[in-house]
């Protein structure tokens, strides 16, 4: 195969969770943001980074 | 109605990037039809074993699953622990090798080098009708929910949709469906996740869910476990939100209908055949074995914490029900009515008030329980995520049908009987427009859901019956080897129409005759709705293995030389290749069925 799907999952996600744990950093705060006490839109764009890195650390492994 | 910010689009726009330029980067690797078709049999097993399990993961499952989670409680995870898992386990192991070994290219085409044309040409049928129109359901399902939820124009959103799945399929093919359903398997679970999390952590965890669900329970006059254990209840139809008795629910789920479907539906099947060798075949449903039984945590636990979490405990107070379409406005809340969480109460369609079932009980709209907990939860930005991952369930469900459908339409329909003997080329073109074809036959299928419901019910009640038998056709067909063409064929034909007539005599409790059944006159009343459907399949199942066993036995059957690798004992057993004892079949097998086994007793 020409293209190693783990490399489109990679870039998507490690965008995905910039775009997201920016936007959480940005609201930080706001009324709204945080249900249950959580930064929930930081908390999960961190996660979706470190995921989307992870596949692109696959990537370039093989 | 809830509005999106800036940063919900964003993430919109960035998975519809991504899908379409994965077909793009695709386009490259189609040259012949077996790469649009088949992806060249080139994919590798954790690939293809994502796939199976995201082609199935359409609307029914993320919003019929939670609904079902909301209905019936975790008795639904018997969907997964007994239905899903068990069968996989049995394509994988034993079925796996005459699909994958007989070179067939399709499901139908298997059936034809197994028995004869005839059969072949019933199931090709009938499935390519089937896959268009369920694309079609589920289309129409995905347009109203974001017109309900969003305000969204009904036009606009399937049109992008079904563009949007039209552009990455006829890029790419079957190669960019599969990529692409890997891609939407990941968002899926990423975007869930956190709900639950949430969820979870506003009703006080598992213990919280457990307490809070026992009231619900004895508010509508079962035991306060009956909510949260799977088996513990299910003694009697009586004594489960189910309405079903143990031994409806192991045959006519776990036996009939799960096997009916896993091991022989084409939609999932083509995924394990693009597999890059017969181990990586096998390993294909037992792969998707492990993420499927988890998947009762991520779609049915969101079903069951709507009932329960009070509307004032998210970021946006959820009044009774979003709304947005003229037939759906001002639902007022329920008056004195057992607790319902968010679910909000379905509507009349002509006078708008909430509709009651023949107690007086409010009947709610248990199809939005998923989605408005996504609304309740999900802060803007998180909304964006939960809400591409719901359209991603949709765009994944869609794709899954119309590349089956392209396949059987332009291989066992169009190569078989309208144009046999033409070039690779000619194939490959009939390919995409195929997919030009089945997308728009799916879009028109959504419009035809949408003013007139009751052909839709009627279509997929018909589904229903040509697909209550088949598991007896190919079990028959793989492992006797008696088994002829004219048993196959009468034996569908028979088990199709006895599953017609059970239905027509029998009706669930407080349907009325029509649609519901009873059309026949009403010999049998079952507990509920689905305690019907099991019992109907197991009589389709029974008919049609004794048709094809007694016509079999009547007729001549072919010769052994001629059902070499399509019939255990004549097809050499494969030797897994060098793959590490971990790695292979008959370890996975065994440890898929020792986890699903673990999960039943722990929620027992």
């Amino acid at each position: 195969m020409t293209l190693d799907v783990r490399l489109p999952i990679g870039l998507f996600f490690t965008a995905l969770g910039v775009l997201l744990a920016a936007y959480g950093v940005a609201t930080r705060g706001s009324p709204g943001m945080a249900p249950t006490g959580v930064p929930i839109d930081l908390v999960w764009g961190v996660a979706l980074l470190v995921f989307g890195v992870a596949m692109l650390w696959l990537t370039r492994r093989t | 109605m809830t509005t999106l910010g800036w940063v919900d689009y964003a993430v919109m726009l960035l998975y519809f990037a991504f899908v379409l330029g994965i077909g793009a980067a695709l386009r490259r690797s189609i040259r012949t039809s077996e790469d649009f078709f088949l992806s060249g049999r080139a994919i590798p097993a954790w690939v293809t074993g994502l796939a199976f399990i995201s082609a199935n993961l359409g609307a029914q499952e993320v919003i019929g699953m939670g609904a079902s989670g909301a209905k019936y409680g975790i008795a639904t995870s018997h969907f997964y622990w007994i239905g899903a898992i068990p069968a996989m386990v049995f394509i994988g192991l034993l079925m796996m090798p005459f699909y994958y070994g007989s070179r067939a290219r399709s499901v139908p085409e298997y059936l034809k080098l197994r028995f004869d044309e005839k059969t072949r040409a019933l199931n090709a049928i009938s499935f390519a009708v089937m896959t268009v129109f369920s694309s079609g359901i589920s289309l129409y399902a995905m347009g109203k929910l974001l017109n309900l939820l969003l305000g969204w124009s009904f036009n606009a959103s399937i049109l992008v949709a079904a563009l949007i799945v039209l552009a990455y399929i006829f890029l790419g093919g079957l190669t960019s469906a599969i990529y692409n359903e890997v891609l939407q398997f990941c968002l899926i679970v990423l975007g869930f996740a956190p709900l639950v999390f949430l969820g979870l952590r506003a009703v006080g965890g598992w213990s919280g869910l457990v307490a809070r669900l026992a009231e619900h329970s004895t508010a509508r006059g079962f035991a306060p476990g009956a909510y949260t254990h799977s088996w513990a209840y299910m003694g009697h139809a009586s004594t489960n939100p189910v309405g079903v008795e143990c031994f409806g629910l192991v045959m006519g789920l776990g036996f009939v209908l799960s096997f009916g479907y896993w091991c022989t539906d084409f939609l999932v099947v083509q995924r394990a055949m693009a597999a890059n060798s017969m181990t990586a075949a096998r390993r294909t449903p037992l792969i998707a074995a492990f993420p499927k039984m988890l998947f009762p945590f991520l779609v049915i636990l969101p079903g069951m914490l709507a009932l329960v979490v009070s509307p004032t405990s998210g970021i946006r107070p959820v009044e009774p029900v979003p709304v947005a379409t003229a037939t759906a406005l001002h639902r007022p809340p329920p008056p004195s009515e057992p607790e319902s969480g968010i679910v909000p109460p379905k509507l009349d369609p002509r006078t708008h008030q909430p509709l009651r079932d023949v107690a007086g009980n409010v009947v709610l709209d248990y199809d939005l329980a998923t989605p408005m907990l996504l609304l309740h939860f999900f802060p803007t930005g998180m909304l964006g995520l939960g809400l591409t991952a719901l359209l991603a369930s949709f765009m994944s469900g869609m794709a899954g049908n119309v590349t089956a459908f392209n396949t059987v339409w332009t291989y066992d329909l169009y190569q078989g009987y309208v144009h046999p003997g033409a070039s690779d080329a000619h194939y490959l073109t009939m390919g995409r427009a195929t997919t030009v074809v089945g997308v728009a036959i799916s879009i028109g299928a959504a419009y035809v859901a949408a003013s007139f419901n009751n052909i839709m019910d009627f279509l997929q009640l018909v589904f229903a019956f040509v697909n209550a038998p088949l598991f007896a056709t190919f079990a028959l067909g793989m492992f006797w080897k008696r088994t002829t063409g004219h048993g196959a064929f009468t034996g569908l034909v028979a088990g199709t129409l006895a599953a017609a007539v059970q239905h027509g005599l029998s009706l669930p409790a407080g349907a009325r005759v029509g649609i519901k059944g009873g059309y026949l006159g009403v010999l049998t009343t079952f507990p509920s709705e689905l305690a019907q459907t099991f019992w109907t399949a197991i009589v389709a199942w029974v008919t049609c293995f004794v048709a094809t066993v007694v016509v079999s036995l009547a007729t001549r059957p072919r010769p052994a030389e001629e059902l070499h690798g399509l019939v255990y004992g004549l097809t050499p057993i494969p030797a897994d290749e060098a793959v590490a004892w971990y790695q292979r079949p008959v370890t996975l097998a065994v440890v898929a069925l020792a986890c699903a086994l673990v999960l039943n007793l722990v929620f027992f």
